[in-house]
Order: structure tokens, then sequence, then C-alpha cells
């Protein structure tokens, strides 16, 4: 009953001039629809900052290079990374939360559509007023200049005598107005999670999915609300004169800095629990058997949420905090490596024994679980204290931290578009191309972060523009930079099928992957009111039992 | 794919969720706390910390009288919403007036005083570090206590022109949540600022 439809649409879409359709995105609350447009939009800021990360690594390419000029390295390395947290991964992540969630609760669309679409724009207006700082930056004169202050912005670099004109301004009216639109989606998920599940999918019924951006939701009322308010006390130091971070008035710089990663941590786990969730949902459907140990990965869950909270000031240890604070944040940062393990060996215990299919998005899950592992293991090196003092502000940390955010959630993010691609578009992509884009974009993040991890051991700080020759770190940069090519590469395989999929793609149909949870009881790409008929749930996998009336799974759990 | 559904319709117990204009405004006040839980911390890490005057105890004064209209208009609220329930829409729009200008007389009070301690005594917002944690917190809060009187006064204009119901109740509850908050902010801050600053 539930792939039935209902003829709504008594017009056909393509004879519609192009101007309606496209005002038909604008105003549109339909969570599909802003779903993809949040998805587009983190696509073409990926662009956007995957070009800063380039300009950087060819000005690293050699020692004394004269590529860029210090300054707009500067510019460079602070956008890069803005761009890449607030208006690149935080929307694509939102996107697909906002596309999948209604369809896999099996509801006709959130909580508060019109939140929604607020929400979005607002997200999109901030990335907006950070990127007019290139033309408004320096006010009314000059060519502008884009914020130089790096992407957690430390006073007192940010006062008024260091950073004068407006583009530190725009960058915290941009965090600030796409900051209002993260805590509205994130009310929106929670009150989405909690309200509008189909009848029978108790919370122990919900896909892992959907528990994940639930705690994600929470995490980003939590964490982004204190960034909101130390962008305001910036924003009252700057405007108005106020001294919060104004040290000469007996304010304190280090406040700053645990304002930033009280948000700031957090932040990284907002971005990798819906990474998690991903691979929760294609680990099982590609290994053909149910998730292993599906209460434990709720609780491991609810617990990175929650420890997660109180490991910031493992950022600050080079600052000068107790002994007894810095053994408080080496232990907790130390224990949030126990529910990530048990994680990943879920997800092995998923794979074990299963008829593993090795189509894109697998792929893409299996290289997330070794390079995530990885990522952890140089975390907790960098969570001892005396480690971190010789190694902080070094390369090995950008390293680090990449590995997490490319090697874990990029990954996952690449696995998720090829998964949920036949869904959102009808259309199957190519999968060659597909594996093409894998093999390219695996070879060239190795070649880049694997070997980033060595300058740093061997001194290198980041954030400098140059370097001197004959510190052993010219062969090093050379090959992290011919890393980003493969990268680069790769990236433009895939948009180039994601583009020739959308035109001449195979018909996906509404089940292309033979899976268990109901987005995929729907017609692909789903219609606007998403299921004729409310499903009813009586299992973890509602799409099994409808194809397996003879064995329902709701007879075992 | 069959097109069998997805079980034989038997007879369950109805499938009851929780309001989502409750939860939704509880994730809402659960952001907002965190927001005034940071501007709450700088403010006591600032405490006695102003390396010039004027300090908080030689210009503050309790604001007891604007204290009591803000936190009873908590009761009225209540009041309010809990005669639109028993759908008595005149006695709804008693209480909800009574409620505007008991928020309004706040808003005032904070004005005057605020008018006071800038052109009697002298701190602004850049004087010292008491200045700037002072007007952002408790600016902080007079912009929420606004955000609610521009919402109650809508809610008003609704009433006298007769368009409010009984149905309507759970947006007036779901709304009253927000306004109980910022009367319990205003405990904090009172606390903080008045109190434990002084």
């Amino acid at each position: 009953m539930a792939s039935d439809s209902i003829a709504l649409n008594l017009v056909d879409q393509s004879t519609r001039p192009i101007g309606d359709r496209l005002h038909e995105w604008v105003v549109t609350v339909d969570h599909k629809k802003l779903g993809i447009l949040y998805i587009l939009y983190g696509l073409v800021f990926l662009i956007i900052g995957g070009i800063e990360a380039m300009i950087m690594r060819i000005q690293l390419i050699v020692p004394h290079n004269h590529f860029v000029s210090p300054e707009v390295f500067n510019r460079m390395f602070t956008m890069h990374g803005t761009t890449m947290i607030f208006f690149v991964a935080m929307p694509i992540l939102f996107g697909f939360g906002t596309y999948l969630i209604p369809l896999m609760i099996g509801t006709r669309d959130m909580a508060f559509p019109r939140l929604n679409a607020l929400s979005f724009w607002l997200t999109a207006f901030g990335g907006l007023l950070l990127y007019y700082s290139f033309i408004g930056g320096t006010g009314l004169y000059g060519a502008g200049e884009a914020p130089d202050v790096g992407w957690f912005a430390y006073a007192p670099l940010t006062a008024r005598a260091f950073s004068p004109g407006h583009s530190t301004d725009f960058w915290t009216l941009g965090l600030l107005v796409s900051g209002f639109g993260s805590i509205g989606t994130a009310v929106n998920f929670i009150a989405t999670i909690l309200c509008m599940r189909s009848p029978g999918m108790a919370l122990g019924k919900m896909p892992l999915l959907a528990w994940m951006y639930l705690v994600m939701g929470g995490m980003v009322i939590l964490a982004m609300s204190p960034l909101t308010a130390a962008q305001l006390m910036l924003a009252i130091d700057r405007y108005l004169g106020g001294h919060f971070f104004d040290a000469q008035a007996g304010g304190s710089a280090v406040l700053w800095m645990h304002f930033f990663w009280i948000f700031g941590h957090p932040e990284v786990y907002i971005l990798v629990i819906p990474a998690f969730g991903f691979v929760s949902e294609i680990v099982p459907v590609f290994s053909r058997k149910p998730i292993f140990g599906y209460p434990v990965m709720v609780a491991a869950t609810v617990c990175i949420g929650f420890v997660s909270m109180s490991v910031w000031a493992h950022h600050m240890f080079t600052v000068g905090m107790s002994s007894y604070g810095n053994s408080f944040f080496v232990i907790t940062t130390m224990i949030v490596g126990i529910p990530t393990g048990i994680k990943i060996f879920n997800w092995i215990g998923t794979m074990w024994g299963g008829k593993i299919q090795f189509k894109t998005p697998m792929l893409f899950c299996i290289a997330f679980l070794f390079q995530f592992l990885i990522a952890g293991l140089t975390g907790i090196m960098l969570s001892a204290a005396p480690f971190n003092w010789q190694l902080s502000a070094s390369y090995f940390v950008v390293a680090h931290f990449h590995y997490m955010i490319v090697g874990a959630i990029v990954f996952a993010v690449f696995g998720a578009f090829y998964y949920w691609f036949p869904k959102m578009s009808g259309r199957m992509y190519d999968e060659t191309l597909g594996k093409w884009h894998f093999w390219l974009f695996l070879i060239g993040f190795h070649l880049t972060f694997d070997f980033m991890h060595i300058p740093g051991v061997l001194g290198m700080p980041r954030r400098i523009y140059t370097y001197e020759p004959g510190r052993g770190w010219e062969i090093w940069n050379l090959i992290v930079t011919i890393g980003v090519v493969f990268q680069g590469a790769g990236v433009l395989v895939f948009v180039f099928n994601l583009l020739r999929s959308l035109l001449k793609g195979e018909p996906a149909g509404n089940d292309p992957w033979d899976a268990w949870t109901l987005e995929w009881s729907t017609s692909s790409p789903a219609p606007e009111y998403d299921f004729a008929e409310v499903p009813v749930v009586r299992s973890r996998r509602p799409l099994w039992d409808i194809k397996h009336p003879e064995d329902p799974d709701w007879k075992y759990e | 794919m069959s097109s069998a559904a997805i079980t034989q319709p038997t007879i369950e117990p109805e499938w009851v969720l929780p309001s989502r204009g409750r939860v939704g405004m509880f994730a809402l006040i659960a952001a907002e706390a965190a927001i005034f839980t940071i501007f709450v911390v700088a403010y006591i890490f600032y405490t006695g910390k102003s390396l010039s005057g004027p300090m908080p105890k030689d210009v503050l004064e309790l604001p007891i009288f604007t204290t009591v209209c803000l936190l009873s208009s908590s009761l009225t609220i209540h009041l309010a919403v809990g005669a639109l329930r028993k759908s008595n829409v005149r006695v709804f729009g008693i209480w909800w007036f009574v409620t505007i200008v008991l928020g309004v007389m706040f808003l005032a009070g904070t004005g005057s005083e605020w008018h006071q301690l800038i052109f009697d005594k002298g701190l602004t917002v850049s004087t010292n570090l008491f200045g700037t944690t002072y007007y952002s917190l408790v600016g902080l809060h007079a912009f929420h206590v606004t955000v609610g009187l521009i919402v109650l006064t809508t809610g008003m204009v609704f009433t006298l022109l007769g368009n409010v119901k009984q149905e309507h109740s759970e947006r007036a509850e779901v709304f009253s949540l927000y306004w109980h908050f910022v009367d319990a902010v205003w405990v904090i801050v009172f606390t903080v600022a008045y109190v434990v600053g002084r």
C-alpha cells in the first residue's frame, strides 16, 4: 500500500516554464527539496573550500615559494577551515537528515516545515555573508579582504586593534546567522524524531540513522549555543567597545578559548555521529545482515554524546592549565575511545559472515572503518598531555583532524551519496565511475594525509606560509601536494558521475538495494506526500516484513 | 514490490506521541539556556576583576519591584492559559493583558535603571568589565522579554479581533513555557548580578 500513488500532480512537471519550477524551489517547505538544496549548497562550498586548500598546498609544495603572499595564505586557511566546517559539512549532514528522517520514520514531513525552510535560508545567507567579506571586508574603499584570524579566531587577534576593517565582523556575523539556522534545524530534528514516528515505531525500533540524528540534534543545541553566545560577546567587543576578551581592561583571552572549544570539540562529534548513521544503514544492507548489537550501538552513541561535552580543553593543554585540569581532560578524552571502539566492533560484527557486496557505497564505508580507526588512534596519542605539548599546533594535529574529517566523515558522506542517489534522483549512478572516484580519492587521501603526519613529527608548525629548505620537510610536502591532485581528480569524477547519471542514468525503481528501511518502500524520487498511506511498523526492518510475510522480523525482536 | 499492508490490521493500543510544539519549545529552551549559561559564566568569572570603577556595589540597587512584576506575570499567563483551555476567552484576554502590562512594567523598570546608570553614574558597556558583562547579561534577558512581549501583543490583537478560540490553548501553553523560562532566567540573573556579584 505504501507504494501506491495518489494522483496529486495533474500537471506534467517537465512542461512547466523554468521560472515557475525555480520559484517552487525558493518557496518550498518540502523536506525533500530542502534536503537537496542543503546538499547542493554544501557541494558548491565544497568546491570553493577545496580550491582554497589547493592554493595552500601549491604554496607549500617547495620551500620559499611565492605562489601567494603571506596575507593571502592567512585568509586561505581561515576561509578553508570555516567554509569546510560550517558551510560544507554541516549543510550536507543537515541535508541528508532533512531528506531522510521523515522518510525513514514513516511520516510526511518534518515537525515544522516552515522552520525547516527558514533554517536552510539562514544557513545559506550565513555563507554568503562570510564570502561577501572578499568584497566588503575593508569597507567602502580598497579591494576588500577576507577574514585572516584562523578558524578558531583566538583573542586578542580578533580585537579591533589587530583586525581592523570588517573582515572579522563578516566572519562573526556569518557564523552567528548560520548558527541560528543550525539550532532551528536541530530543534526540528528532535521534534520530528520524537513526535512524528509512524504508528508502531517505538524508539527502540527506529532506524539507527534516526537515533544518531537525535543525539546529533541534542548536541547541536548544547554546543552550537555557546558559539552563538561567544560570537555575540565578540561582536559586543568589536562594535560596542566591550572588554570580554580585552586583556588590557582585565578581560581574558583564555576565556574565548574555553568558549570556542566548548563548541569546537562537540562539533567534531556533531559531524561524525551522522556519518556513523550512514555507515550503520549502508553496512547491513551490503552485508545482507541486520545490524549487529542495535541496543549497544544506541547506548554507545548516547554515551559519546555525553562524554564529548566534557573533553573540550584537550585543545588547550599548551595554554598551561593546572595539573588537575590537564588530568581530567586527558582521562575524559581517552574515555571517548571506549564507545567508539564498541561501534567499530559492531560494524565488523555486522559484516562478519555476511554476503558482502562491494558496491561503491560499501567501499566507502569499509575505507571509513579503517581510516576512522587510525584517526581515533592518533587522537588518543594527542590526548596524552605530554605528547600534546610536543606536537600541538603542528602538522601532526592537522593530519589527525583531517584524517577524521576527510577520512571518516567525507568518506561516509560519499558513501551516503551513492547509496541514496537512486532514491533522490530516481536514477542509478554509474558503478564504474563510482569505483574510479573511490580509488582515486582513496589514493589521494592517503598520499596527502598519511604523509602529512611526518613533517608534523619533524617539527613543522601549522599555518606557516613557507619554510626553510634543509629541514627534511621538502619531500613530505611534495608528496602531500601530489595527493591533492588525486583527490581533486576523484571529486571531478564524482561531479561528472552525478550530472551524467542525473540525465542518463538507468531508472532505479523503488528499491535498488533490496534494503529494509521505509524510505525504500515509496517511489524514487519520493512523491510530495512521501507515503500514500502512513506505514505501520512492527520491527526494526519494516520493509523486510513486507517482503517476507512468512518470516517477519517482529517474531524475533 | 508487494502491495500487502505492512501488518494485518490488528487491534493495537492507540499510538500517542508527545506534542511537537512542546518538544520543540523545550528544545529551544535548552538552546537558550546554554546561551545564558555562557553569559552567566562570563559574568561570574569577571566579577571583581574590573580594573577601574564604578563597581557593582557603588551603583547597583536591588530591582525588587520589577522583579515582583516579572515573576507574577508567570502566574497571570498560567491563569490565562487555564482559562482558554476551559474556552473562557474573556478571562483569557484579561489575564493575557495583565501579563503584557507586567512585562512592560519590567522593561520600563530596566530602562529607567539603565538610564540612571548611564547618565548619572557613568557606567556604559565600554567603561569596564563590570559594564560589559552587566549590560550584555541583563540586556540579553531584556531582549528575550521584548521578544516575548511582541508575541504576547500579537496574541492580544488576535484576541481583540475575536480569532482566539479554545483550540488555540495548546499554542498559548507552548508560548507560556517560553515566558516561564524567561522568568526563571531572571531569577538566575538577579541572583548573579544583584546578589552574588554585588
